[in-house]
Order: structure tokens, then sequence, then C-alpha cells
């Protein structure tokens, strides 16, 4: 059967092209890589070549024409023992045949395909996520963290994080933590103090300061069958690194179609300490969260930072851990159980009331918690919601709030624009506009680079009299 | 180039030759169908053929040992060929069908076998090769012995990452082979254009890493220097350096109209240094094979790559419920 050559698509845009210039002629014995033609495109002349062996039988198009569709035969080639006379019988079958292929392949119907397809995607293909789903009735889990009557022991978030290193390295020995200075020198905020003499240095890996590097290496060691903690000195840092933990630990399971994945936790000090300027002082809460295949956990107390980073670890996907300098040192009860975890996904109410619901996480708890107490002065009583995780978000036990109070704060420390806050602001507008009587207000940290000196510093960013405001101004009262 | 001719022809049977010549025929026949489903627009956005540079993964495969774990850039079809992988699959994945590596979701640049040890196909340029050195770290760790390879380009070897990852290599004495496919021009630029050193592999040397060129075009010189960089490795003395020479026929991509060089140098390239036919030669004067029995194999690699179109073609778009999965894994199943 003589073969017939298509017009060929030279680019990932390319409907039609010109002819140029014909580099064969008819009679001539061509092997596959051999130039064909001169075809110009929207953008650039290309040549075409040869993919199969044989003779050029009939050149169907002539030289310079233009506007040669994708996909229509442009010559005819005769493998071994056979002759022009060949497509001359085979002719006006082939004829039809290309027509009815080029129907079929025509990049202009393809598209128009899709779009159809698109249009009739199942309405149940959602994520759990999803803000538009149609069931509107929050169910929320407030099942209690641990049981009534669990011993408890105060502990500083610092401690409760080596613990849960600690405790997870014990229970899996592919678990490992790689950073600066996390072994010898004992952590560079004393989180990791105490691993190296329990683990040794197989396990707790001091790396040079090389943050693309060995994280890179980190995500290269989970897709080999490891479980790496990765400490970032600041997650101020982990932007010399973002590429590795977007394109190859978030979407690696999803382009392998579930093959493989990155089971490992990015974890280190996130957002503002003190007074040390606009590079080391960056809340990325809003960047992660904005990615498919991360999850996303910034605790605020030390039961859950250390509940939480059990979960993370044990977790096969990646997952952003993002803890804050000034909560380390501050201490809290933390039940004292022999495996304590906090699921992902579950929001925890620290003080219910039913005037106002203020949503925050990490240390934006500091300053919301301090305005309740506030308000209460005042007789607001505001419900106090703690998301715990930010991927995913537990909608439910906000929504559920939401319709209980009519009104809804947010706080968080990380720059205004595509905000937590303007996402959850979304959310319930879209799922309980009914049940507002207000807008939400988001508060956040100032539009600015953080700035060193005390008093701009101070102003940059948030505090509870920010929060209080707000209430005020969504309670109009 | 560096033309180093490998000087031990007595010693390779008909048998490995007859192998080399047909993994490097099915690459370049896979390959030439590629282009040929892409120009009919059954394949979409960015396709890098590796047509020119079959000798490279076939001589390194060639050293490699069951379990032993490899990772590539984007230009990755001929790799996973190499290592084992269904053509079939590999060109449904290419036509982003359900019947492919990824189920149709990664796509030419994005395609990974767990089983076969290949961890991908990555889009951006020089990421893996932190990625392999992690495999290597992973090895180390559950001490099993196995090597990995790190392939990348002339081009992605102007990434800072990639230093970065040579310096943990040598520092931890990971079992890596950071294999540099250098065909000399990094998308459109030429080596000299971009890269101040002439040779590559000399880089290493600030790290302690060992290295030397290897003739590209050349399978058995591939396989000698593979089987030393792998002994090396797996000796425990840490990372090697291959940095082989070889030369890209065919655009970066599919829609490159190569304006940076001649069609004078490309032809001199297939004409002269031609790695197919170098074995083809090779057969042939040493009668290892006869033309009748060469032709028996290029029948059958047609076979093979006709059907793995015709799979790629036939094979269906995804569901659309794929759309929400694979991007968790469920705590619970892993």
């Amino acid at each position: 059967m003589p073969i017939e050559i298509l017009m060929p698509a030279l680019s990932p845009t390319m409907e039609e092209g010109t002819l140029a210039k014909w580099l064969v002629k008819e009679g001539d014995t061509v092997t596959s890589g051999d130039l064909l033609a001169e075809i110009e495109t929207d953008k650039a002349t290309m040549e075409f070549e040869a993919v199969d062996e044989g003779t050029i039988g009939k050149l169907l198009i002539v030289e310079g024409t233009e506007g040669v569709k994708v996909n229509t035969p442009i010559a005819v080639m005769l493998e071994e023992g056979e002759s022009a006379e060949d497509i001359a019988k085979s002719g006006s079958d082939e004829a039809a045949e290309a027509e009815d292929a080029g129907s079929k392949g025509g990049s202009e119907e393809k598209t128009a395909e899709s779009g159809t397809t698109s249009d009739k995607a199942p309405a149940k293909a959602k994520s759990k996520g999803d803000a538009k789903e149609e069931d509107d009735i929050p169910k929320p889990d407030q099942t209690p963290d641990w049981p009534d009557g669990t011993k408890m022991r105060t502990q500083t978030v610092r401690e409760a994080l080596r613990d849960a290193m600690a405790e997870e390295m014990r229970r899996d020995p592919n678990v490992y933590l790689m950073g600066e200075e996390v072994a010898e020198y004992q952590g560079a905020y004393k989180i990791s103090q105490g691993l190296l003499d329990e683990f040794g240095g197989k396990r707790v890996i001091d790396t040079p300061i090389t943050e693309h590097g060995f994280t890179g290496i980190a995500v290269g060691a989970a897709f080999g069958g490891l479980r790496p903690i990765v400490e970032f000195m600041t997650f101020n840092f982990a932007m010399q690194a973002i590429d590795q933990i977007v394109n190859s630990a978030a979407k690696t399971l999803y382009m392998s179609g579930g093959q493989m994945g990155a089971p490992m936790v990015f974890r280190g000090p996130n957002g503002a300490a003190a007074r040390v300027g606009a590079q080391h002082s960056q809340d990325y809460a809003a960047w992660y969260a904005h990615i498919p295949g991360l999850k996303v956990v910034q605790p605020y107390s030390a039961a859950d930072a250390k509940g939480l980073l059990k979960t993370a670890i044990r977790d096969p996907n990646p997952v952003i851990f993002l803890e804050n300098e000034i909560m380390y040192g501050k201490s809290f009860d933390v039940p004292v159980l022999e495996d304590f975890t906090v699921p992902f996904g579950k929001a925890k109410i620290w003080r219910e009331g039913s005037d106002v619901t203020i949503v925050s996480w990490g240390i934006g708890m500091t300053y919301t918690l301090e305005a309740a107490d506030r308000l209460a002065e005042d007789g607001i009583e505001a419900e106090v919601i703690d998301l715990r995780t930010l991927r995913p978000i537990d909608y439910d036990t906000v929504l559920a709030s939401v319709q209980k109070t009519n009104r809804c704060v947010t706080v968080e420390e990380g720059f205004p624009v595509a905000s937590i806050g303007n996402h959850l602001s979304a959310v319930i507008m879209t799922r309980a506009f009914d049940y507002l009587d207000a807008p939400v207000l988001n508060c956040t940290g100032k539009d600015v680079p953080m700035p060193y000196a005390a008093n701009l510093e101070k102003l940059a960013l948030l505090n509870a009299d920010e929060v209080v405001e707000a209430v005020h101004k969504v309670t109009y009262r | 180039m560096a033309a180093r001719k490998s000087t031990k022809k007595s010693n390779v049977s008909a048998e490995e030759l007859t192998k080399f010549y047909r993994e490097m025929l099915l690459i370049r026949r896979f390959e030439e169908k590629a282009g040929q489903l892409y120009g009919m627009g059954l394949i979409g956005g960015f396709c890098h053929l590796y047509i020119g540079q079959e000798a490279v993964v076939v001589g390194i495969e060639a050293a490699a040992e069951e379990g032993d774990k490899r990772i590539t850039s984007y230009r990755d079809h001929g790799h996973m060929l190499a290592c084992g992988m269904d053509p079939a699959g590999v060109m449904a994945e290419l036509t982003g069908r359900a019947g492919g590596y990824s189920a149709g979701k990664g796509g030419s640049m994005h395609m990974f076998s767990k089983e076969k040890n290949f961890y991908g196909g990555h889009g951006i340029v020089g990421a893996q090769v932190p990625l392999g050195t992690g495999l290597a770290f992973a090895d180390k760790y559950l001490g099993n012995g196995r090597v990995s390879f790190a392939y990348f380009g002339d081009g992605a070897s102007n990434q800072g990452q990639v230093y970065e990852a040579f310096n943990m290599a040598a520092l931890w004495d990971l079992p890596v082979v950071f294999v540099i496919e250098n065909n000399q021009y990094a998308m459109g630029t030429a080596q000299k254009r971009s890269t101040s050193t002439p040779d590559i592999y000399t880089r290493g040397k600030a790290f302690g890493i060992p290295g030397e060129p290897v003739d590209g075009m050349d399978v058995l010189a591939v396989k000698a220097a593979a089987q030393k960089a792998v002994a090396h490795c797996r000796a425990g003395k840490g990372p090697y350096i291959l940095e082989i020479k070889t030369y890209r026929y065919r655009g970066h991509s599919m829609s490159d109209p190569a304006k940076y060089r001649t069609r004078e140098e490309v032809q001199k390239m297939r004409e002269e240094r031609d790695a197919i036919e170098h074995v083809r030669q090779l057969i042939l004067v040493g009668k290892h094979a006869t033309e009748e029995d060469l032709k028996a194999i290029d029948k059958d690699i047609k076979d093979v790559v006709n059907k793995a179109a015709e799979f790629a073609k036939e094979s269906p778009e995804p569901a659309l419920e794929e759309l929400w999965t694979d991007i968790y894994a469920d705590a619970a199943t892993a």
C-alpha cells in the first residue's frame, strides 16, 4: 500500500502552513531522516523529514501553496515493489479515507471535542475541598483531641516538636532529619536538641548551606523510599528550594499517575520574628496553601505542634509544616499519651461564642485570643476557631460557626493580597451568603516589606487592637 | 568531539552487538514514529526527540544491574525504552491516553515507572540532578548496593543546583553516576556560547569527583566507561561523572527551525558518526550476522513501533474522573 505523507503540525499551535519548497522530486528514493520539504509556519521555516523508506510516487501539493491544512496529504510514497500505478488503483478509496482521517485528526475539531467533554464532566468528580459543593449543610467534627481525664504536662512548643520527631524516628527507621545545623549545633533554634545523640549521624544530618540542592536530594530520597524531614532554618530560605518543593515534591504523584510521590515533611520557622527585616520575616502560608499536592500545617499550641507533626511525618504526601520562632518558647498543656496525633483538616474551637466567628491559626491565634478576652469584657462573645491546617481546610467548622454568629473576621500574619483570609471570605460568601449580617473582614500583615525600625515593624505587624476593631465593625457595636 | 573509538571490539559477542543494534534501532524508529504522530496532531505540547543520541542510554544501561535507578530530563523517551519500559505504554502517554505510563496525566516530559526504577521524566532543567543524587542517598541509607544514574545535558550543566548536588554527592560518597549527555546545544545555544569550559566533566575536579569524556557515538565506548563508573560507585567510592559527547539530529523540540547550526553539520554527523550505522558495520564486517538477519530485526522493530502507535491511537482518553485522582496519596493505603 502506498503511504500518504501528510502535512505535519510543526508546533503545538500550528493549524496550517505554506509548503514553501520540495526538496525531493517524484521518483527519488528516500530513507527515514531525509529532508522532504521546507514548510513555513507562522513562526519559522522548518524542514520536514521522511519517517518511512521508499520512493516518492507523487507530489500532491505544488510548492508555494499557502494555507495547507495540517493532515492534508501532500505526497504519496511507494514502498519496495510498488509503482506509481498503485496510486491510481487505490487512489479513489484513499482520498475518501484521507478526508475522513483529516476531519478526525484536525486540531480544530480536537479542541471542540475536548471542550464538550469537559462540559460533560460529572458533578461528582469534584475535590473534597471544593467550595462549590451543592450540599451546604456543614458537618463539623468536633470530637475532643484527647479523652477526658487524660493526664497533662506543661511543655514548650520547642519540646513538643522535638518529642514528635524523636517518637516518629523511633517508630520508623526510614524517617531521618536533614538541614542546616540540625545535628552538632543541635538546631539553629534548638528544635533538634538531643536527636543526634539518640539517632546518630546517619539519621540526623547536617547539610551545607545549599537549600535548593539538599531539598532536591531529600525529594529524591523520598522517591527512593525514605521519609525525610527537611528543616529549613527559616522558610524564608526555602524560596531557594521552592521549585523542588512545588514542581518535584507536590506534582510527581499526579504526573506519575499515582505510581510514586514524595512522603516527607518540610518544616521550620515561618513569618516574622523580631527586628530581622524584610528578607527574614515573611509568612508563606498562602503561597504553599495554593498548591494542590501539598498539605500545609500551621500549629499554634504545643499539643497541636506535637500531634500534627507526628501526623505529618506519617502522611504519605509532602507536608509543609510552618512553625514560628516567637512561639517556640511558649508553654502549653500537652496530653501525656503513648501515641498522640491530631488529624489534618480538623479545626479546633478554642472558645465558644455567639456574636462573631474569628478564624485564625499559628501565631495569629495569639492576637485572636487576646482580642477575644478584651471583647468579652465589652460583652461581645467571640467564637475562636484555630484552623490548624490550611490544606486541607476544615470549612465545615467555620461555616457552622458563621451560620450561628452571622459574622466573621479572619486573622493572619501574611500579606493581604491573595491571603488565606481572602479565600475564606470567598468560601463563606459562596456557601453561607444568606447567613451573613456583615462583610467578612480580613486582618493581615500590612502590604509592605517588613521594615527594620522598631516603630515601623510594630506598625507593619498585626496586633490584637486591629482584631478588636474589626470585630466592632462587623458587629456594629 | 572526542573520537575515542572502542578498542575492544574483538571481545564483543555477536549476541551483544545485535542487542545494541536492536535497542538503538527501537529508539530511533520509535522517535521517528513519535515525530510523525506529532505531525498528525496526535501528540500535543512539547516533544523532544532523542534521535542521534541512542548510543548513550543503550551503552549506560548495558552496565546497569537489576534494581539500579535512573532519572533524566524531558528528552526521556530513549531512556524509558532502554530500561525496558513497554513502547506501547510510552507512546500512549505521548498521545495522552489512559493506557500511558502516567495514565495520560504526565505526557512526554513527565513519565515514570516504579517497576523499572525509572524516576522520570523531569521538565525543569537540572532539577533531576539533586533528585537523582537523592535516589542514591536513599540507596546508601538503605545499604542495598544499588547505583543511580542521573542524566542531564550540557545545558543543565550550567544550573547551580547541579553543583550543589555534586558537592553533597562527593561529601557523602553517594553511589550516583552523573551522565552528562553533551549534545553540544542547549536548545539553540552552542556549548561554546554558553559554557566556560570545553570539557564539562572537568568541573567535577573542584568537588573531588572523578570523570572522563566518552565518545557517545560509540556504544561500546559508552558501555566500557559506564562499567568503570558503576564499579567505582558500587565499591563505595562515591560519585563518578561521564561526559558523553553526542549529537542530536533533530531540533530541540518539534517546533525548532534549527537556524543555529548548518544542515551540513547535521548531515556530516549522520553520515560519518551515526551510532547505529557504526554497530551495523561492526556486525557485518565481523560477520556476526547477515544483511538478512538485520533486515529481520528491522522488520521486528517496525512491527513493535507500529503496534505501539496503534495502541497509542486506540487507547481511550483518561476518564474524566481522573482529573481528581492522584493529587494526594491516601494515608490509609500508604
